[in-house]
């Protein structure tokens, strides 16, 4: 069995007898154990055993369900009941969360089996994953270069096959950016699709958390086992969409002849990966599919208005850590102004506090109109171009990066040169739409990913049109073992 | 409203309000990124907005109301044990004088 | 110089929800600390906040109470300070857009007079938490219970003259809530506490002189109080010369003076902005009016049927309607009486001053309405006289039951058979017979004496006017 094994595979394989789920989840623990990427926070032997012999049980007494059984890994930022949360912060380096994240429920309900947590940066606030106070996660592709941020673990663990597919968190590109970097498929969903409840939050009218797999299929699968209305998400859709019964299946549905949209302004950029992204065109329209041009006016301000709100969102999200209820707790403070500024002041990195700092800044009397406010009616003028851009198509196609991975180190010096990564990326997360990032070929010999942008909760139509495309191309099935 | 070419950044009195404290060092450091930053994002003030009404949530619904139930277990010693600092029950910080 | 006190209150009203105001926990009052704490109330990461209906709903009924406008779409947002009793760092509190818009109450003093205060505005909140700052030597304890209990703050117009202005709002709001079911008005577990923003300006002055806060007002008295010294304070301060500075000031009860909180020296900045992890709240208009036909009657309405259906003097009405629980037991006990009148008198008479001698509230009165009713009854059907009538509330006071045997096995009840009476009158005649004479001469004055003679020999049983009768017919 090849550790880069599809999950609808190996719930084909378990089924089948082919092996168990203890087998399994010795074979990828092994690789874990041997893995120097520093792709994990905690891993979580123990009870990932304990519960594939349980799976084992019940698929012998004939009650498990398709994916029971199967691997996989949670991004540290999901609260786990008893075993510990850290969202890569020195802040939650001991918090044991009293509760467990929907998400996490929903996964154990369909009695797949957790490895472990994986590594990220520091509340979720990177594209490198150097942020995390547990070390930067090293790409499977070089050693010396970065598997993207924030969801860096998930991706990296994927692409080295040490779990079949990992959850990621996606605020401006979190899931997409490291999926394109490190060449597997990673889908954010429709906000509100994911319930947000027991998932640390970074910027609450952003944060959607997804899957990250080596196909479209799988995607499917996983988003159907996560997504679902939740009573405790304000913000949770409340929807009954059919073809989730089919995707939790495997089942997808090509969409044919679509209108696929290529916003111009995703294109007037130098890119390495224009030449892939041409081939990605050349093979929808093959598939009888018709790529047009399409207009998004304020795309170049969308990075503006992002890093203004997420900002804004995250600096109050983050004020709960004061050291008083639970997380690091400065020693010897002498009051209590003293006891909250060194508590947070050691819990919290570099760039959480820059983010923290910068939207502080955006919220503050004589400021709110200038930069908070500004942002919002930004975010409603981009929503404004997405809305008009799908009267006039079915789906955007567009790149996700600027390029494939950089090197560690090169960028972590000019945040605002770090903060460009999520130039493509962050316009969908403000609107609030379904994207997801597929791999579609290499630049200088790294990945580089295609980003298929729907409509509000179409995730089927990107699914099945990045399904398709899959079914003719063999990038998601490059790994850094075959290629390096 | 604040003149949005107004970058001067009181971080001071910034990272008085997000309680952070900052040695002399990272305040150099932290002020340089901060202004490119917020460089990085005045481009957004040349854009027309006029009439634009905010939009604070991509979901376009209203908020759902709950019903007024108790459903919540409490059990203070699971929830307190992350707590750095707990007594009979309390959570502990330095004293406070009102 | 003259001067003119500007006061204005912010009441906090502690909504009577089970549950808190974004989380499933418990409300109810006096837990082990921090038993009543769930994981949203204590802001662990991840948790998410949802709206209680019920706090919406109570927050309508006091607009609609009060003509105000209810805003059909408000926004929640987050207010941004840190304190150890405020688990997020922020409070979800409404800024912009309260729930309930401008309105306004009319303020009945004592005297009966009467004046229209503006209510600026009535928003939802969510309640803080406690700190103890004397049970752990040099620590302060946090106690998270009360977090998450919704409240509905009441902003008034700086419309108050005096300080007994102001308390008497404070009650007449007590009242109104207490009226509406949305709060237990209980001051002593703080569920209604109150800011007052207090300034002073020269008479004739039209602005404004700069205001003080003194927070956390938990009853009428200290209100008073409080205002009277920190008016009395910004004068003298005034007068030496001096300016009043914009702070925030505690009311020291016992030592009867307001403080500066110094806790206060750095300038916050609440960051107030929409908390995206809540929708914009939408109501129909529809759902208001369901609540509002589910509204009871209000002291103002009870007022007017008091005065013009059941013609009380407006004294009498204004006496009976204030607390919503002295004016049921009058409404039954009128009812059943069928002299509204006479229960008026006996409820604002014997029974208040029973209650008050031994310090009842009129919920737990010994003595109920259907029991008073049927006492004033047995009055105008001429079984119990005055003297009576008081010696049977005594018993129904003292051991309760059936008023009707009560009157028999006391033997209370009036002589009205006229043989056995006309004997005593004929007897108490021939003993006295001077003043018998003296009536005789006109001297009216003397039958008064003698329907006093029939009165002790029967021991109050008979009817005096019957007594008065029998003489003259005598005669």
């Amino acid at each position: 069995m090849s550790p880069f094994t599809t999950v609808h595979e190996l719930a084909d394989g378990l089924a089948s007898g082919a092996y168990s789920s203890v087998e399994l989840t010795k074979d990828f623990l092994e690789r874990i154990e041997q893995d120097q990427s520093n792709a994990f926070v905690t891993v979580t032997a123990e009870t990932a055993l304990k519960s594939a012999a349980e799976q084992d049980q019940a698929r012998q007494s004939g009650d498990a369900s398709w994916l029971a059984g199967v691997p996989m890994a949670h991004k540290d930022i999901f609260c786990t009941q008893g075993i510990r949360t850290t969202a890569g912060s020195h802040m939650l380096e001991n918090f044991i969360a009293p509760y467990n994240a929907t998400v996490v429920n929903r996964i154990n309900n369909q009695g797949m089996v957790m490895l472990g947590k994986t590594n990220m940066d520091e509340f979720a606030m990177g594209s490198s994953n150097e942020n995390s106070y547990f070390g930067p996660v090293t790409s499977p592709w070089g050693e010396a270069l970065v598997p993207g941020g924030s969801s860096g673990g998930s991706a990296a663990a994927v692409a080295a096959g040490l779990t079949p597919v990992a959850t990621g968190t996606d605020t401006g590109g979190s899931i997409r950016q490291p999926a394109s970097l490190c060449g597997i498929t990673g889908l954010k969903p429709t906000y509100g699709r994911v319930s947000r409840y027991g998932m640390i939050a970074f910027a609450s009218s952003l944060d959607q958390a997804g899957p990250m797999t080596h196909d479209a299929q799988d995607a499917a699968i996983i988003l159907a086992a996560m997504a679902g209305f939740d009573e405790r998400d304000s913000t949770s859709a409340d929807r009954q969409d059919v073809w989730m019964a089919g995707a939790l299946q495997g089942k997808l549905i090509r969409p044919a002849s679509l209108t696929i949209g290529l916003p111009r302004q995703y294109f007037n950029h130098a890119n390495d990966s224009a030449a892939s992204l041409d081939e990605v065109r050349r093979c929808l329209e093959g598939q009888g599919h018709t790529c047009v041009d399409v207009e998004l006016p304020h795309t170049d301000a969308a990075i503006s208005a992002y890093y203004v709100i997420a900002g804004a969102e995250a600096s109050t999200n983050l004020s709960r850590y004061d050291g008083v209820r639970f997380g690091h707790r400065s020693d010897n403070s002498e009051s209590l102004e003293d006891l909250y500024q060194r508590s947070r002041s050691e819990g919290f990195g570099a760039e959480v506090k820059r983010r923290i700092l910068t939207g502080t800044y955006a919220l503050s009397v004589g400021y709110y109109d200038a930069y908070y406010l500004k942002a919002q009616k930004i975010r409603r003028l981009i929503a404004n171009d997405f809305a008009q851009a799908f009267t006039e198509v079915d789906v955007l196609l567009a790149p996700t990066t600027l390029g494939g991975a950089f090197a560690q180190d090169s960028l972590t010096q000019d945040p605002v040169a770090m903060y460009q990564q999520d130039k493509f990326t962050v316009p969908t997360s403000l609107a609030g739409l379904p994207a997801l990032s597929m791999p579609c070929g290499f630049a200088d010999g790294l990945p580089v990913g295609a980003q298929l942008i729907g409509p509000a909760f179409r995730e089927d139509l990107i699914l099945g049109l990045a399904d398709a495309y899959q079914s003719e191309t063999d990038w998601h099935h490059l790994h850094p073992e075959q290629t390096a | 409203m604040a003149d949005s070419s107004d970058q001067t950044i009181d971080l001071i009195h910034l990272a008085r309000l997000a309680r952070l404290s900052l040695d002399q060092d990272e305040l150099e450091a932290t002020k340089a990124d901060l202004e490119n930053i917020i460089d990085m994002i005045n481009s957004m003030q040349k854009i027309d907005t006029d009439g634009v009404s905010p939009m604070a949530n991509p979901l376009d619904a209203n908020q759902r109301l709950r019903a007024d139930k108790v459903t919540e277990k409490v059990d203070r010693d699971q929830f307190q044990a992350s707590a750095p600092a707990t007594e009979d029950g309390y959570y502990l910080v330095p004293r406070v004088v009102e | 110089m003259n001067w003119e006190p500007v006061i204005g209150l912010e009441i906090h009203v502690q909504l009577a929800t089970n549950s808190k105001i974004f989380s499933g926990a418990s409300t109810s009052f006096g837990a082990e600390p921090n038993a009543q704490a769930c994981p949203v109330d204590l802001g662990l990461p991840g948790v998410l906040p949802v709206l209680n209906e019920q706090a919406v709903v109570m927050a309508i009924k006091f607009g609609l109470a009060i003509d105000a406008e209810i805003n059909l779409d408000s926004i929640f947002d987050r207010k941004n300070y840190f304190y150890p009793d405020l688990p997020k760092g922020y409070q979800i509190s409404q800024f912009e857009t309260p729930v309930v818009g401008k309105g306004e109450i009319t303020l009945t003093m004592d005297d009966g007079s009467e004046r229209q205060i503006g209510i600026t505005r009535a928003h939802l909140e969510e309640d803080a938490g406690k700190s103890v700052h004397d049970l752990f030597p040099g620590q302060t304890g946090i106690d998270l219970n009360r977090t998450g209990t919704p409240l509905l703050e009441v902003v008034s117009e700086p419309d108050f003259r005096t300080a007994q202005e102001a308390s008497a709002y404070f009650r007449q709001i007590h009242n109104l809530v207490r009226y509406l079911k949305i709060c237990d008005g209980n001051l002593a577990e703080g569920s209604m506490r109150c800011d007052a923003n207090v300034s002073v300006r020269p008479v004739g002055q039209n602005e404004f002189g700069e205001r003080t806060e003194i927070k956390n007002i938990n009853s009428f008295k200290f209100v008073e109080q409080a205002i009277e010294v920190e008016i009395e304070r910004q004068i003298d301060v005034l007068e030496a010369g001096g300016k009043i500075e914009r702070e925030t000031r505690l009311y020291d009860s016992d030592r009867n003076e307001t403080r500066s909180m110094r806790s206060k020296e750095f300038s916050e900045d609440y960051r107030y902005f929409p908390d995206p992890d809540l929708l914009p709240l939408k109501i129909s208009q529809e759902f208001v009016d369901t609540i509002a036909a589910e509204l009871p009657e209000l002291p103002k309405a009870r007022r007017a049927r008091y005065v013009e259906t059941l013609a009380l003097s407006d004294y009498d009405a204004n006496w009976l309607s204030n607390n919503p629980d002295v004016a049921e037991f009058f409404d039954a006990a009128a009812m059943v009486s069928n002299n509204a009148k006479s229960a008026a008198n006996w409820v604002m008479g014997d029974l208040s001053a029973h209650l008050n001698k031994s310090d009842l509230d009129v919920s737990v009165s010994p003595v109920t309405p259907e029991q008073l009713g049927v006492l004033i009854q047995r009055i105008d059907d001429d079984t119990l006289s005055s003297k009576t009538a008081k010696q049977l509330f005594d018993a129904l006071w003292q051991d309760g039951g059936e008023v009707d045997e009560l009157i028999d096995t006391l033997g209370l009840k009036q002589m009205s058979d006229s043989g056995e009476l006309d004997d005593i009158v004929m007897q108490i005649m021939a003993d006295n017979p001077d003043q018998v004479e003296q009536l005789r001469n006109g001297k009216d004055k003397v039958l008064g004496f003698l329907v006093g003679q029939a009165m002790k020999a029967t021991q109050g049983k008979a009817n005096p006017k019957q007594v008065n009768e029998l003489i003259r017919a005598k005669l």
